[in-house]
Formats: structure tokens, C-alpha cells, sequence
């Protein structure tokens, strides 16, 4: 779509673009362009000299067996967030959707978990489930249940889960209720006409109607997941124990700053940037479709 | 609904009901926490009601800081938090309302370049690119600085696409009416495109002020000066120190600091919050 009327000056569009460019060319393209050309060379330990290698960082890492480890917790990580996440906030949705009187109320003690920063969610849930004074922790003892995330993998993995979620869950929240606000009520009601249950009209139309906003919340949850979780792990359990959270984003930055490979976490930031980019086209052609229709 | 079914009804109330008291849960739990002395967060189990301290330690925090790692006043973080908000949400909103007006109401060579340059940023997430991305804030002399904590957050896909979609959607006969009346370009913005775009620039405000607020991997790598710690990232520090007990109470009134704010945005600012969320995904 385009303007049919503009105005004509040589100069001033690009004085209008120019801080936004610049701030994108200094901050985006540089970067990224020093991590893909830091991703082919190996620096010397000592400092000053590196060598060009093509792609011997990348073959390091597809044989390095942590990376895949990394590899593999993210998928579960993202599969587990995106899964519970969506299944408990469409079911809030469609609860929600149900009542007319004091919508307005519960959707506003929904919502506001989105403006708690990863970090602080963090802290929270630690605080919840830390194995001396939480109280959570406490009451699993209580029933027998022994937890204790700063020693088990899986259970700081668990913890990793539900503190991403929560901080998640207004936001698909608020695109499913959304999405079932936007389904015409006459449809609903000519299945009821026909005699058709709560149920089933659930499974039979408003599932399948809700469902591209359900894949649409799919891609964005594991965008989510993958990338946005950083502060959720590192003020949790820093990756631990072991390297039992070391989500990949987690691994760029710990390689990087941490371990001082420069090349390795390079080679990985090229790696997610590929990621990303492939999630962010999945998004966007589904968007246009979306549009289209 | 379309029917009456009162057992539905209450059967949704429940279920909406508790799941906003599990939603609530952790932020009762640790607000509990910052109204108790740090004896009595010591010893499991922890109470569930609120004490008797929540003043003395609330004045504690904010004016003296809690001190692991050196003491950082919370009133100082949540200072410095306030200005890198407001500066992500406002820098982010200038540079891309003009870049959206200069792709929209001008025709120049380079046009569609620039477009795509855009675009491609929202591909880029800090935490992929975060080692470079330090090394070039780092060679800029940016570190340890407001610039360096604001500036290389603002470039903003997301923002010029919706103000793009908003200046395509303003009706041709202003402009001409504008350009009848002899008015040059940046009059035209001023006094007719920035007046029509409140309602999308306080959407875009909410989420971007809370984007700003909740920032805490770009601090805590470029911030190594207590002056400019930001609140969150200082709350997760504390929550890590390896030896000794933190003081949980202590800790949990610095916690409940650093959500206040963006909380209160959203449950104030609600409409604009859910436009801008839902507007930024277009």
C-alpha cells in the first residue's frame, strides 16, 4: 500500500530516518556482522593473533557433546513451556469468556504478571520453592515430597518451567480471550439451537475458530522460550545444576563472557540469529495469511 | 452464554477464581515476606500473614540499600531504572514515529533499502548477538553510562511498522488540505500526524516503558558502577549472593520495589496496555 499524496524534499526524509538507521547500522548490523566474521576465526589464547579456520568453530560445536546437551534441554524447555502455558491460559480464557459479571475484574488480576520482569519472576519462585524457608518446598515435605532445585536437575528444570510460564500467561491469555471474543456469537447459538452441548461446541467451533491464534501463540511462546527466558535462568539457577538448565541462549552468553570463547559463541550466536530468523518468517507468512482471509 | 446453565457459571467463577489466586500466590508470598523481621524469614515454616515490619523495612531498602555486594540505595536503582525507562519507551517512540513518517509521506531513492534495514532488526533479539553488541558499546566508550544503557535499545521494528500502518490509514484529503493551505512537511506533522497518533503512542508507551523497565541481562553486563545498577537487576544480584542467608525480607521488599512500577502501568494504563499488545503483533 502506498501514499497516493506525498510531499517532495531532497533532504528531510533522510534527516526523519537518519537515528533510526544509524542506531541499526551501529547497534544491529556491526554486531551481527562481528559475530559471523568472529564465528570463522579461532583467537590465539595469548590475545592479538587469530586465525581463519572457516567453518572449524561450527564443526567444534555440532561434535561438542555439552552443546547438544544445551541443544536438547532448550527443546524440552520450549516444547514444556509453550505446552503447559497454552493449555492453562485457554483454559482461563475460555473460563473467563464464560462470565458476564465481574469479567472486567478478573481479567485485570490476569493480566498484570506480563509487566514482572523474567529476573524478578525469577527471584520469586525461588524464594517459593528455595529448599530451607520456601514455603512451597515446605509443604511438599509435608506430603513427602523432597525438593530441592539447587540439587536436582530435573526439578530446577521444572522450577525454570513454571516461572516462565507465569510470567507468559497473561499474554497468551489475553490473545486467546481475544480470539474467542471474535467468534460470532450466532454460531455458537445455532449449535445450541441444533443441540449441541457446552462441549461440543467447544471441541466441534470454537476450537477449530481459535485455532490460528492458538499457532500463532505456538511460534511466539518458543520465540519466548528460546530467547526471552534469560533472566528467568540466570536469577534462578545459572544454568545449574550441572548443566542441567543451560538453556542455549544461557550457553552464548556463559561461553562468551565466562568461558572467553570468543569463537564458539560467536559460531552459537550465528547459529540462534539462523533460528530466530526462520521463526520470525513461520511468523510473519502465517500473519499474511491471516490477513488475507 | 447462550443458555442458562448455573453450574457452568459457577463452575467457570471457580476456575477463573483460582487460578488468579495461584497467579497471586507468589506476589502475596513475597509481600508477606517484606512485612517480617529477618528472624522470622529464618526459620521454615514462614508465616503466610503479613507482620508488623513493613515500614521500618521498607525505609531500610530504599534509603541505606541492603548490603551484600556493596549497599546501592533502592531509591538510586529505581531512579536509574525510571530514566532507562522512560528513555527506551520515549527514544523508541521519537526515532521511529519520524522514520515511519519519512517512509510513508516521502518518496526518495533508497526507500524501500532503508524499509528492509528496519525490518531486519526485529529479527535480532540483545541476548543472541549480546558478545559483539558489547564489544561495540564497549569501543564507544558507552560503558557506564545512561547512553549506553538507553541508546542501543531504541531501534525499533515493531514501532515504525505500527505507525507505519497507522500514517497509511489517515485519509489522503488532510495532506492535500495541508499542502493547499501552504503547510510544509513538519507542520503537517506536528500540528496533524502527532496529534492523531496518541492513541497509538500511549499503547506503544505501556509496552515499551515496561520492555525498558524489565531489562536485565544489557545492564547487568555494561553497568559495573553502583550509580548506575538498575532495580531488577540489582534484586537478582542480591537473591545470588553464593555465602551466607540473604535477608529474605529484606530482599523480598526490594523485589516488590522493582514490580511496583511496571505493575502499576498496566493495571492503570489497562486499555492502552491491551492495544499495545495486540497492535504490536500486527
Amino acid at each position: 500500500m502506498e501514499k497516493r499524496v506525498t510531499f517532495n524534499e531532497r533532504w528531510l526524509p533522510y534527516l526523519l530516518l537518519g537515528p533510526q538507521i544509524i542506531i541499526t547500522l551501529v547497534f544491529f548490523f556491526w554486531p551481527s556482522g562481528q559475530a559471523i566474521y568472529q564465528s570463522v576465526l579461532i583467537e590465539d589464547v595469548f590475545g592479538g593473533n587469530s586465525k581463519f579456520v572457516w567453518f572449524e568453530n561450527f564443526a567444534q560445536l555440532f561434535r561438542d557433546n555439552s552443546y547438544a546437551h544445551s541443544a536438547q534441554i532448550t527443546v524440552v524447555f520450549s516444547f514444556l513451556v509453550a505446552a503447559i502455558g497454552l493449555g492453562i491460559s485457554l483454559l482461563l480464557a475460555v473460563m473467563a469468556d464464560r462470565i458476564i459479571r465481574g469479567a472486567t475484574a478478573y481479567k485485570t488480576f490476569l493480566i498484570w504478571p506480563y509487566a514482572v520482569a523474567p529476573a524478578v519472576a525469577g527471584v520469586l519462585w525461588g524464594f517459593l520453592f528455595n529448599p530451607s524457608v520456601g514455603i512451597i518446598a515446605w509443604m511438599l515435605q509435608g506430603i513427602g515430597i523432597e525438593f530441592n532445585y539447587v540439587i536436582n536437575g530435573n526439578q530446577a528444570l521444572l522450577l525454570v518451567v513454571i516461572a516462565a510460564v507465569w510470567n507468559q500467561i497473561s499474554y497468551n491469555f489475553l490473545f486467546f480471550l481475544a480470539g474467542l471474543q471474535s467468534i460470532p456469537k450466532s454460531l455458537i447459538e445455532a449449535a445450541a439451537i441444533d443441540g449441541a452441548g457446552p462441549g461440543r461446541r467447544f471441541w466441534d467451533i470454537i476450537f477449530p475458530l481459535l485455532s490460528p491464534v492458538g499457532f500463532f501463540l505456538l511460534v511466539v511462546n518458543i520465540i519466548y522460550a528460546f530467547f526471552g527466558t534469560f533472566g528467568v535462568v540466570d536469577s534462578l539457577t545459572k544454568g545449574g545444576p550441572g548443566k542441567s538448565t543451560e538453556i542455549l541462549v544461557f550457553k552464548v552468553f556463559n561461553d562468551g563472557f565466562r568461558g572467553q570463547d570468543l569463537g564458539g559463541s560467536s559460531a552459537q550466536s550465528v547459529i540462534l540469529m539462523v533460528v530466530v530468523i526462520a521463526l520470525t518468517v513461520v511468523q510473519f507468512r502465517f500473519i499474511e495469511r491471516r490477513v488475507h482471509y | 452464554m447462550v443458555e442458562n446453565r448455573p453450574f457452568l457459571t459457577l463452575l467457570s467463577h471457580l476456575v477463573v477464581l483460582i487460578g488468579v489466586i495461584i497467579i497471586a500466590f507468589p506476589v502475596w508470598m513475597t509481600f508477606v515476606a517484606s512485612t517480617h523481621s529477618q528472624q522470622t524469614m529464618l526459620q521454615s515454616p514462614i508465616p503466610v500473614l503479613p507482620g508488623p515490619h513493613l515500614i521500618e523495612n521498607y525505609t531500610k531498602v530504599l534509603t541505606e540499600g541492603y548490603g551484600r555486594i556493596g549497599n546501592t540505595p533502592v531509591l538510586m536503582t529505581l531512579t536509574n531504572s525510571m530514566i532507562m525507562a522512560l528513555g527506551v519507551a520515549l527514544g523508541k517512540i521519537a526515532i521511529s514515529i519520524t522514520s515511519a513518517f519519512a517512509i510513508v509521506y516521502f518518496r526518495f531513492p533508497g526507500r524501500m533499502y532503508f524499509f528492509w534495514a528496519i525490518f531486519v532488526t526485529l529479527m535480532l533479539p540483545v541476548e543472541v548477538r549480546i558478545v559483539p553488541t558489547y564489544g561495540v558499546v564497549a569501543s564507544l566508550g558507552m560503558l557506564d553510562s545512561y547512553y549506553g544503557l538507553i541508546i542501543p535499545l531504541i531501534a525499533s521494528a515493531t514501532a515504525t511498522f505500527l505507525f507505519r500502518q497507522f500514517f497509511l490509514s489517515v485519509p489522503d484529503e488532510l495532506t492535500e488540505a495541508a499542502r493547499v493551505d501552504g503547510a510544509s512537511p513538519m507542520r503537517f506533522f506536528w500540528d496533524i500526524l502527532l496529534p492523531m497518533s496518541r492513541t497509538s503512542i500511549a499503547a506503544l508507551f505501556v509496552i515499551q516503558f515496561i520492555y525498558g523497565w524489565n531489562q536485565y541481562l544489557w545492564p547487568l553486563l555494561i553497568t559495573t558502577k553502583e550509580s548506575y545498577y538498575t532495580v531488577v537487576m540489582t534484586v537478582s544480584r542480591q537473591a545470588n549472593v553464593v555465602d551466607g542467608v540473604p535477608s529474605w525480607n529484606l530482599l523480598m521488599a526490594m523485589a516488590m520495589l522493582a514490580m511496583l512500577p511496571p505493575v502499576l502501568v498496566v493495571v492503570f494504563m489497562q486499555r492502552q496496555f491491551v492495544r499495545g499488545l495486540v497492535e504490536t503483533e500486527k
